[in-house]
């Protein structure tokens, strides 16, 4: 790392909010390094978050940041990058602020791929509010409102942002910190929208209630039920059905939002010219 | 400001530097260590306690939750960084 982390940091407001052993100060530690890699100006990085324990975290960062209402964050980096193409927006978002309150933003986001990286802190639960499921809670799991475990299946967020027309998607976990650094150094460097969900852990709400005590086992629990795309490419459905796949899991090439607005901006103009 | 207990001289058999004030103790470091380099008593913060071991592998930094592990670059004085100290003073 070229520079020492707390140069990205504010440093009166730390120590964060996050309990002992939360993956979510891993995760931002992976963009802070994806960020240093790429050797971004901090006057040129707007990070933007929602509502939630994952959207504190522009709280303590040292950028143009926005804390905004629930399930918005891509709405309102929408805006900021239609003004500002040149900045490096980046959302920070949990699996509730951006599956649940936030889900037609982020397919919205993703069909006009406009050129935003989305990071989604999937913690598997709603922690702030005490541990209700999200749609990204595993069937079967419990939470404080599925006490005798939970019957609805999970989105696969990658799949879903994927089919939606994102240029990038990609999965990490914490356990699996530097590779997920350079999968979010790739979503920044892609032309598009693109989507990393980084698998965190909870051991406050999420752990405690589904038999992994701490972080230390819910990161056991990561090492074994990851699986990396090459590893995946040889395993059949069935013995995939309770892994997940981490790695870059879709790229493709797509006109630009801001570019296609900055092109018809320049037809209409040369039009009006033309009428004088 | 807290001193940091593990602060100490500037010295290069210090590759690991612990802030006290933001580490939660949640042990991941500990454990994640290959060479056992930190350990954390009971109720306490994590402790650098076999420096010499160290590989500076990075781990503990990247790992680390509560951004409080410092990775000592080999060779670097730590006084441009840190100051004389060692310890936090930025923090």
């Amino acid at each position: 790392m070229a520079k020492p982390i707390t140069y990205y940091l504010r440093k009166d407001k730390m120590p964060h909010i996050w309990c002992e052993g939360c993956g979510h100060g891993i995760v931002l530690g992976a963009v802070l390094r994806a960020i240093d890699s790429l050797e971004l100006d901090k006057n040129n990085v707007c990070v933007v978050s929602g509502i939630g324990c994952a959207s504190r975290a522009p709280g303590y960062l040292d950028f143009d940041t926005l804390h905004t209402t629930h399930g918005r964050a891509l709405a309102f980096a929408t805006g900021i990058k239609m003004m500002k193409p040149k900045l490096n927006v980046i959302v920070l978002a949990g699996d509730g602020d951006l599956a649940a309150i936030g889900g037609n933003h982020l397919i919205h986001a993703a069909r006009r791929n406009i050129n935003l990286t989305t990071v989604c802190f999937n913690n598997s639960i709603y922690g702030m509010t005490s541990g209700q499921y999200s749609p990204m809670t595993p069937t079967g799991k419990m939470a404080t409102t599925a006490p005798y475990g939970h019957i609805e299946e999970p989105f696969d967020l990658c799949d879903l942002v994927f089919a939606a027309g994102a240029s990038f998607v990609g999965r990490g976990a914490t356990y699996h910190a530097r590779p997920l650094s350079r999968l979010i150094a790739k979503a920044i460097s892609t032309d598009g929208f693109a989507f990393v969900e980084a698998i965190s852990q909870c051991p406050t709400y999420f752990g405690r209630r589904n038999k992994m005590r701490n972080a230390l086992a819910m990161l056991d629990w990561q090492k074994e039920h990851a699986v990396t795309t090459k590893a995946a490419s040889k395993l059949s459905p069935e013995e995939l059905a309770d892994k997940f796949v981490i790695g870059e899991l879709g790229t493709r090439t797509r006109p630009e939002y801001t570019k296609r607005y900055e092109d018809i901006i320049a037809a209409a103009a040369k039009e009006t010219d033309d009428n004088v | 400001m807290q001193r940091s207990g593990n602060a100490g001289p500037a010295v290069n058999s210090r590759p690991v530097i612990v802030n006290d004030r933001w580490c939660k103790g949640c042990d991941i470091c500990v454990v994640f260590c290959p060479k056992k380099v930190l350990e954390r008593p009971e109720g306490g913060k994590a402790q650098v306690v076999r420096g010499e071991d160290c590989t500076r592998c990075g781990i503990c930094e990247m790992m680390c939750p509560d951004f409080a592990i410092t990775l000592v670059p080999a060779g670097d004085k730590m006084e441009s960084r840190f100051g004389r100290l060692g310890g936090n003073a930025d923090a």
